[in-house]
């Protein structure tokens, strides 16, 4: 009526046939009646309501990976057993899908029947009168309708068709003449692209798990701390299941320069990422990355999903070498509180001899920077860099690299450490402002140089983003004509001699109908 | 200029309140039989007829003698007291607009950044929806009792709970899709409130025909014709659902600008998605003759417990990333 017209009513069963084949038609003809029907789809609709609501309520694995772990520890009993019943991947769970899959599978055996029907409505000339108009929601008798009905007739046609009302004279038996008319086809056409746009929907999410991906990357800036669109380069990703390592758009991309805006109580204002990037083989180009304004390649899109401070330490070894590292560090908070660690896995070896594997003389630096130090606590008490203190721990040792077990690149391996392979140097945390340096107890010296930026990026490509969109739009306006549409049909009976008579019907809601018949009748007096 | 439009929503505040009084009054001298009488009239007005086929037009039933002058007196009160409602819902409106208004210049911006923000534009458009309708359909002023009282209660926990000084936009709201998205789903909000209070009453009502003589459903009594409510009911939410629609689709694409999806199942989308599933399903109950009408508002009611839901619980105890209102 409004939105929907109404769905095939439970129909009562064929009469039984003989056989159990026939039986199981029966059974499948039954189940198929029961699925499309009006009641089991909003049934449906409300599960679906209903099922959606735990993904907001537990933590979801696609959302916040942290949050699941933290659910697991404070519920050790309770969390296996939601997680069977796919508690923390609600959206992906059999019975989410389950229950969405049906209401589609209902929704297209609702839809095609309806699809077929409005055709034949459309190409089918409105019915003839009813005989009894004077039975209709709106009718009106003795009309002042002169002349011969045939001409009469005639007119009445010309004056609904220029109302956009499809018009049908007849002539009757007796001699006289009916004149048939509908309008608002435009309803149901809504409604049907309404439908059918939630299936465009479909297909365009399904398109996007198949054929699109996703993959993170922090990004220091620097010339030399660039990386290329593979799957070796990244920290993270997932790919569609159709996605092959081979189909990643080619592009490279650097970091030139990032800038950062907080207000005084600390909240950021505003973020620029400025980058250098080619695609294949062609020329460098230059973009800036703000948060709501990614970089839009052809296949793939670039994201600012964050971003921190580097340190830059420059360590000189025992036998004069001197290199310089930078490692982003992971803010811990608000203030960009970080932690992390600079490893050295190339310092003290032997010039002559090389490195003794049963000595490993390896440094690394682990601890915490705090961009603004209020000059006592390990915390951070604003995000730029206002008072900056690196506060790191030095280790010497060996690190663990060199086992091929890939590793944290913000930790020490802490297995190392506990087996005395990996030692602290010195009984105190270094403190070191930007341009400090520090001796270790061999001599050996330790700069912190300054930090550079990095950014936390996010590349992306789904496919089936233009098909979900041009389905919402699509949705959009088929509700909007659905909701606005008006089907109505309205006859007028003129007989051979005598008064003529009209009568009108609407199909749903149309406060207004009653008006327009009035109006109508009025006009073609 | 912020504590100017603190003040300013107070006094608005304050005339919703006055208002909800004068209905209050309305309500109590206007009697059962002028509030009934109206509705039919009204029903006649507008829909009688198409309800009522082949017969002339319904004759308006016969008006109950006026003699008594009591009553006379009692519905010249009520009359006094519904202009001076609607009088004062208007105040009450142009003083919430000022409020909004004082607070978008202090903050620079559209005023409608944070959840404080948010719930008064919300409060904004429901009251304008309410003038709109009562404008429009007289006959549904004892409605406005509820109305403003809806409003003074919402509008009182967001100044004494959710107040949040004027600030700058985080860099993730700063972006026109804000005046966009946001905007729409405050209109839908703002709406599907007038909704949820006609539905509500619908249901009052429904209980009060069915006989019920407890409390909620004696308020049934003053309150015009459940078929004239039920229709306000529906179309009420026909204009709110294509809107929220928008508001969210309008949000998929700001999404995929700003976090790099169009939809990712967050805390607010999930309860936005539900929601709509809950209106859209009102929608299809109300047009399928099978389900019968008090259970399609039910859903309706529904609806709008979702919506509170999804404005409270999922700002206040949900992290996710739709985290801006401003509250710690």
């Amino acid at each position: 009526m409004s939105t929907v017209d109404e769905r095939p009513v439970e129909a009562a069963a064929p009469p039984p046939t003989p056989g159990p084949a026939a039986g199981l038609v029966a059974l499948g003809r039954r189940a198929w009646r029961w699925l499309t029907s009006m009641r089991t789809a909003l049934i449906l609709l409300f599960l679906l309501a209903v099922a959606a609501i735990p993904g907001s309520l537990l933590p979801q694995r696609n959302l916040n990976l942290e949050k699941v772990r933290a659910y697991y520890t404070a519920h050790p009993k309770l969390a296996p057993l939601l997680d069977r019943v796919g508690g923390f991947d609600v959206f992906a769970s059999p019975w989410f899908s389950a229950i969405y899959l049906l209401l589609f599978v209902s929704l297209v055996g609702c839809l095609v029947p309806r699809l077929r029907s409005h055709v034949v409505a459309l190409l089918r000339v409105p019915p003839d009168a009813p005989s009894r108009l004077d039975r209709l929601p709106a009718h009106a008798d003795g009309l002042a309708l002169h002349g011969d009905p045939a001409e009469v007739a005639a007119r009445l046609r010309a004056v609904l068709r220029r109302r956009r009302f499809r018009a049908v004279v007849r002539a009757q038996p007796d001699g006289g003449f009916t004149v048939s008319a509908e309008k608002g086809y435009l309803k149901e056409s809504g409604n049907l692209l309404f439908h059918f746009a939630l299936l465009a929907l479909l297909i365009g999410v399904a398109l996007g798990s198949w054929y699109g991906y996703k993959a993170d990357r922090v990004v220091v800036q620097g010339a030399d701390q660039g990386f290329c669109n593979t799957l070796q380069q990244y920290d993270d990703y997932g790919l569609g299941s159709r996605v092959g390592p081979a189909d990643l758009e080619p592009f490279c991309l650097t970091l030139t320069d990032f800038q950062a805006r907080f207000l005084d109580t600390g909240e950021p204002a505003d973020y620029r990422a400025a980058v250098s990037y080619t695609v294949g083989s062609g020329a460098p180009a230059d973009a800036v990355i703000k948060v709501n304004d990614p970089l839009r390649l052809d296949r793939a899109r670039i994201y600012l999903v964050g971003h921190g401070y580097a340190p830059v330490l420059r360590y000189t070894d025992r036998y004069g070498k001197t290199q310089t590292i930078v490692a982003p560090f992971l803010y811990i908070d608000a203030n960009k509180t970080s932690s992390g660690v600079v490893q050295f896995p190339d310092a003290n070896v032997d010039p002559v001899k090389g490195r003794d594997p049963n000595d490993k003389q390896q440094v690394a630096f682990a601890g915490m920077y705090i961009p603004t130090s209020d000059g006592t606590h390990a915390v951070s008490v604003f995000p730029a860099e206002r008072n900056p203190v690196l506060v790191v721990t030095p280790y010497r040792g060996d690190l663990g690299l060199d086992a091929g077990i890939p590793s944290s690149v913000y930790t020490l391996d802490q297995h190392q450490i506990d087996t005395g392979r990996l030692r602290e140097v010195g009984s105190e945390p270094l403190r070191l402002k930007p341009g400090d340096s520090a001796r270790l107890d061999d001599g050996t010296t330790v700069q912190f140089v300054g930090t550079r930026p990095w950014t936390a990026l996010t590349v992306r490509y789904d496919p089936g983003e233009k098909v979900v969109l041009g389905g919402a739009w699509c949705l959009m306006i088929g509700l909007l004509v659905s909701l606005t549409g008006r089907r109505r049909r309205i006859w007028f009976r003129i007989p051979a001699s005598g008064p003529a008579c009209a009568g009108a019907l609407s199909r749903g809601e149309y406060p207004g109908f009653t008006a327009e018949f009035d109006n109508l009748v009025k006009e073609v007096q | 200029m912020a504590a100017v439009s603190d003040q300013l929503l107070v006094y608005a505040i304050l005339g919703y309140a006055l208002a909800m009084l004068a209905y209050a009054v309305e309500y109590a001298f206007g009697s059962r039989s002028v509030v009934a009488r109206v509705a039919e009239r009204e029903l006649v007005g507008a829909g009688g007829r198409t309800a009522a086929p082949g017969a002339p037009a319904p004759v308006a039933p016969s008006a109950p003698p006026l003699a008594a002058p009591g009553l006379a007196e009692n519905a010249r009160i009520a009359g006094f007291a519904g202009r001076g409602a609607l009088v004062l819902t208007a105040v009450g409106w142009l003083l919430h607009l000022a409020a909004m208004v004082t607070r978008g210049f202090a903050a620079h911006r559209v005023p409608w950044g944070n959840m404080y923000e948010f719930i008064m534009a919300v409060c904004f458009v429901g009251a304008t929806a309410w003038l709109v309708l009562v404008t429009r359909r007289p006959v549904l002023r004892p409605l406005g009792l509820f109305v403003t009282l809806v409003l003074v209660i919402l509008l009182g926990i967001d100044g004494m709970l959710l107040y949040t000084k004027v600030a700058p936009l985080v860099p993730a709201l700063n972006s026109y899709w804000l005046k966009i998205h946001v905007t729409a789903a405050i209109t839908a909000s703002g709406v599907f409130l007038v909704g949820f209070v006609a539905a509500a009453l619908t249901l009052i009502r429904n209980g009060y025909d069915d006989g019920k003589t407890r409390f909620p459903y004696t308020l049934g009594a003053r309150l015009p014709a459940a078929d004239s409510l039920e229709r306000t009911t529906f179309r009420i939410h026909a204009f709110a659902f294509p809107v929220w629609t928008f508001a969210i689709i309008c949000g998929a694409i700001w999404a995929e600008a700003a976090w790099g999806r169009y939809w990712g199942w967050d805390p607010k989308e999930t309860w936005s998605f539900v929601a709509w599933v809950i209106y859209a399903g009102y929608l299809h109950a109300r047009a399928t003759p099978s389900v019968r009408r008090p259970v399609a508002t039910w859903i309706a009611v529904a609806g709008w417990a979702a919506m509170m839901v999804n404005l409270f619980g999922i700002n206040l105890f949900i992290a996710g990333l739709h985290s801006y209102a401003g509250l710690n």
